[in-house]
């Protein structure tokens, strides 16, 4: 299988701070790779790279065969990124709808999709004229997740998706993204619950200090659990 | 689409309507100062006519504040380069102007102001990538930079005409007033009313029926979003601050033949005017920014009529009070 | 100068310009008695202080401010209607200076109060209203301002123009009540050019470039901003009344268009850019080129433009006219915060610069 998505040696700078020291991992197309580690490891902030919003000062991104490190992040979501912040960033000024419509940027909604969509997250049916930000902090993740799927893209990068939600809508939320696997997307995925990375993840990678610590297949890391107590500490059992 | 589905479940969110009250209240308020009835309908449809025109001026400043967080200093310019452009087409064609004729007086008046709104717009393009790209983001120097391109926007206005007043009468169907019962209303204020509440509408619909609309409401909120989602926000801004320009453009073409005049002070002049008027309504706010305009000319008309002295510190009065009730404005759009 | 050409250090030729600009400006008496240089002079030292005051806000805290103009006007105008009210006496001008500099002051804080309390941004837009407020409130209160004619007054005894102090037998010079006037005002800008040194010096000077630079974390780090902010804005406030009581003095006049006019504003910003913004000493540098230019240079485009007319040039005679100076100063006004924002003392600070 190939590889979607590679960095090689990717620094970022944000203001003095020296982020990102060097990160070097591959996302396998059609897989879901869980990037994990502690806060402040460089989760996000690999993430913001890749979208080019941070400008990597130094390293190559490659998508698809192509180099995008050193381009605007409207020409890297154009190659078919979606992307999911960590503060979900629904507009909340606008109606889930409205929402909706600007995850739609090549056509008009499709209503097959949009029933697919509301299969996995009824509410937004529900709340369909409603502005969203009316909406539960659950609500505005699904929202968000839907906006990055109201089209097909060929790589999803997420942003702890399960954050602050209730377990019942994280159970909502491995499912939709389970069946998005299916339909054949690629994801990068950060998340702290390590429960919810193992039933999603095929790869795993893990951060620390701003370079990626430990990588392979999820189904190992799942199993030894003296290796999950030494890279990740008990940051990820609270969670279980 | 189907949106049949039950939406009862949420609570509607609560429309902010108390700033929509203020301006009927405030001329409600003026009835019983001014006494008389038919001054106070002439005053009010002063008001209107000039709140419009100012709210015309206005729109393209706080949107391109709020879309992209960058405050023209230099937003005067246009209104005074479009007045200025307006002179090129009324001069030659004064005699079709002063005609006794809808039609032909109309056959000057429209491509002066598309011509005006043109130059404007063009304009506008030469400003944003010339004076603030280069420091964009920058706050300091967007204004110094925007100041000094006023500076050379009105120096260059007196190299070319020369410093004297240039007189721009009005057409002549639009002398005149109309009268309704008692009162009299210039048609000319009435032209304005409408041509301000259509640019009012037409705002409205391109915010809330578009996608572009819909791209600016949510870059206002959330520019980095937006840009994630594959929209490239920066056409998007020039595209909304030639508008914003041609718009002032047009504001100063209809402000020209509102004073019958021209001079390249009224950028100074108004630039006053319009940012009280975008501070009263909240950065980035059309809605507020509409209702700013009322007030402010409101209170310009009312307090000029009854305390006469006090006629253009009232503004800051009605800022300074508006302020404290809001210290963001009226309708606070971002939280930068 | 010859010998050091080869490599100067920059700030050396910073001081050299400065040494320069000084001694001429304390020699004018002597070598340009006339009218014309004298009024250029003292024009200089007055716009230097009130550049510099401008420069703490500016560049000390990055704030812009439409209203520097207004203080400058209640200073003159204190001093103006105390002279013209109370009839030339020391007395008048001390009555001037109280009641002006508490009143510059307090009008500072009620606006930064206001409106730094919200947003920077909010400061520069109200402060452009305000000021324009002012500027019309000045000419409708005639009876007390003058309205847009001013009020024209007399200086007590000691500085007048016919009060021969030295008689020319002396040293060749008269010096009389106008000589003294010249160095009361070169001696009180110079002061208070140094006291405003010793603030941005200051613990206190710091901590306002500590904001600009970064205004959370500096409030992270504890100091309220909005106080500093404000305090700055009094002290500069004062500071250009003070510029306004010698404009006043040395003009024994006073109307809109000497202190209150819009115009004056835009001739500190383009002083304070184009002398060096946060460096004190650009305002010197920047009030020196700018006037200097401002008196001489029309003459010099006056002469282009007739050239131009008569070489049959379009265009040209009209944007090289002496009323159009403004064009190009907006232009290089431009250019400066472009290519170098830190301006002239920014430049010859900094060596590494491009060849100067």
């Amino acid at each position: 299988m190939s590889d979607l998505l590679t960095l090689t040696g990717v620094h970022t700078h944000i203001g003095r701070y020296h982020i990102l020291q060097g990160v070097d991992f591959a996302v396998p197309e059609g897989q879901v790779t869980m990037l994990l580690g502690r806060n402040g490891a460089g989760k996000t902030t690999t993430l913001r790279t890749v979208m080019g919003l941070w400008p990597a000062s130094r390293g190559e991104i490659v998508l698809a065969g192509e180099r995008i490190e050193a381009g605007t992040t409207p020409d890297i979501a154009r190659r078919g990124v979606g992307y999911v912040p960590e503060s979900m960033a629904v507009f909340s000024d606008l109606t889930v709808r409205e929402n909706l419509v600007l995850g739609a940027r090549d056509r008009d909604l499709d209503d097959a999709r949009l029933d697919w969509i509301f299969g996995f997250f009824p509410a937004l049916k529900r709340f369909w004229l409603s502005r969203a930000g009316s909406l539960s902090g659950g609500q505005k993740q699904m929202l968000s997740i839907a906006r990055a799927i109201v089209e097909p893209r060929k790589l999803l990068l997420i942003d702890e998706p399960t954050k602050g939600l209730a377990p019942a809508i994280v159970m909502a939320l491995i499912e939709c993204l389970k069946e998005i696997k299916r339909r054949g997307a690629t994801i990068l995925m950060v998340e702290q619950n390590f429960h919810a990375a193992r039933e999603l993840g095929d790869t795993v990678l893990v951060m620390d200090n701003g370079a990626i610590v430990h990588r392979g297949a999820m189904a190992d890391l799942a199993a030894d659990v003296a290796l999950q107590e030494r890279l990740l500490g008990l940051s990820l059992e609270t969670h279980q | 689409m189907s949106d049949t589905a039950t939406s009862d479940a949420l609570p509607k969110p609560k429309r902010d309507l108390l700033p929509v009250l203020l301006p009927a209240a405030f001329a409600l308020l003026m009835l019983p100062l001014v006494g008389s009835a038919s001054s106070w309908a002439t005053l009010l449809a002063a008001s209107l006519a000039m709140g419009m025109m100012i709210f015309i001026m206005a729109s393209g400043l706080t949107l391109v504040f709020g879309l992209m967080d960058v405050l023209n200093f230099g937003h005067g310019a246009f209104i005074a380069v479009g007045a200025y452009i307006a002179t090129l087409v009324f001069l030659p064609l004064a005699g079709w102007s002063q005609a006794d004729s809808l039609l032909t007086n109309l056959a000057v008046l429209v491509p002066a102001a598309v011509l005006a709104m043109g130059v404007t717009a063009l304009l506008g393009l030469f400003v944003e990538r010339v004076l603030i790209l280069p420091v964009y983001g920058q706050h300091l120097k967007q204004i110094l930079m925007t100041t000094g391109g006023l500076i050379v926007a009105e120096q260059t206005l007196y190299a070319l005409w020369g410093p004297q007043i240039i007189p721009m009468p009005l057409p002549a169907s639009l002398r005149g007033s109309f009268i309704f019962g008692e009162v009299a209303v210039a048609k000319y204020r009435l032209l304005a009313m409408l041509v301000g509440l259509a640019v009012f509408i037409a705002i409205q619909l391109v915010l809330n029926r578009t996608k572009i609309g819909l791209l600016i409401r949510a870059g206002v909120e959330n520019r980095e979003m937006v840009e994630a989602l594959g929209y490239r926000i920066r056409r998007l801004f020039l595209g909304v601050f030639m508008v914003g320009a041609a718009l002032a453009g047009l504001g100063g073409v209809m402000w020209g033949l509102y004073r019958e005049q021209v001079h390249a002070s009224i950028g100074d002049e108004l630039t006053v005017l319009v940012f009280i008027v975008v501070i009263i309504g909240g950065l980035g706010s059309v809605g507020g920014c509409f209702i700013g305009a009322l007030l402010v000319a409101m209170v310009a008309n009312f307090g000029g009529f009854l305390v006469p002295k006090l006629a253009l510190v009232s503004n800051i009065l009605l800022m300074v009070a508006i302020l404290m009730w809001r210290p963001r404005g009226l309708y606070a759009v971002t939280s930068r | 100068m010859m010998i050091l050409s080869g490599d100067p250090p920059r700030s050396r030729l910073l001081a050299v310009l400065l040494i320069v600009i000084v001694a001429m400006l304390v020699l004018t008496p002597w070598l340009f008695p006339g009218a014309k240089a004298m009024n250029v002079a003292v024009k200089i030292c007055i716009f230097a202080v009130l550049v510099a005051s401008y420069d703490l806000l500016l560049g000390y805290t990055g704030t812009v401010s439409f209203a520097h103009t207004m203080f400058y006007g209640i200073g003159s105008y204190a001093v103006a209607i105390a002279l013209y009210a109370m009839g030339p006496s020391w007395a008048a001008i001390g009555t001037g200076i109280v009641v002006g500099l508490p009143m510059a002051m307090l009008l500072a804080l009620a606006i930064g109060l206001f409106s730094l309390r919200v947003a920077a941004i909010f400061f520069a837009m109200i402060t452009l209203a305000v000021a324009s407020a002012f500027q019309v409130l000045a000419s409708q209160m005639s009876w007390l301002t003058g309205g847009e004619d001013g009020r024209t007054f007399r200086l007590p005894e000691l500085l007048r123009p016919g009060t021969v102090l030295i008689d020319k037998s002396a040293f060749g010079f008269e010096i009389n009540g106008r000589t003294l006037t010249y160095y009361l005002v070169f001696v009180v800008s110079a002061l208070l050019i140094l006291a405003l040194l010793r603030v941005v010096n200051s613990p206190f000077g710091r901590v306002l470039q500590a904001i600009r630079e970064n205004p959370f974390r500096a409030e992270a780090l504890g100091y309220r901003t909005v106080f500093h902010l404000t305090y700055a804005n009094c002290i500069a406030a004062t500071v250009a009344a003070c510029a306004g009581v010698l404009n006043a003095l040395w003009l024994r006049y006073v109307g809109p268009d000497t202190s209150l006019a819009f115009s004056i504003m835009l001739d500190i910003l383009l002083m304070v850019v184009i002398g060096g913004m946060g460096t004190i000493y650009g305002a010197i540098i920047g009030a020196g080129i700018f006037i200097i230019a401002q008196n001489y240079l029309q003459t010099l485009m006056g002469a282009a433009s007739s050239a131009a007319a008569d070489a049959g040039l379009p265009l040209l005679p009209g944007l090289l006219h002496p009323d159009r100076w403004l064009l190009w100063l907006g232009l290089l006004f431009i250019a400066s915060v472009y290519f170098f924002p830190t301006g002239v003392v920014g430049r010859l600070r900094r060596p590494k610069a491009g060849a100067a």
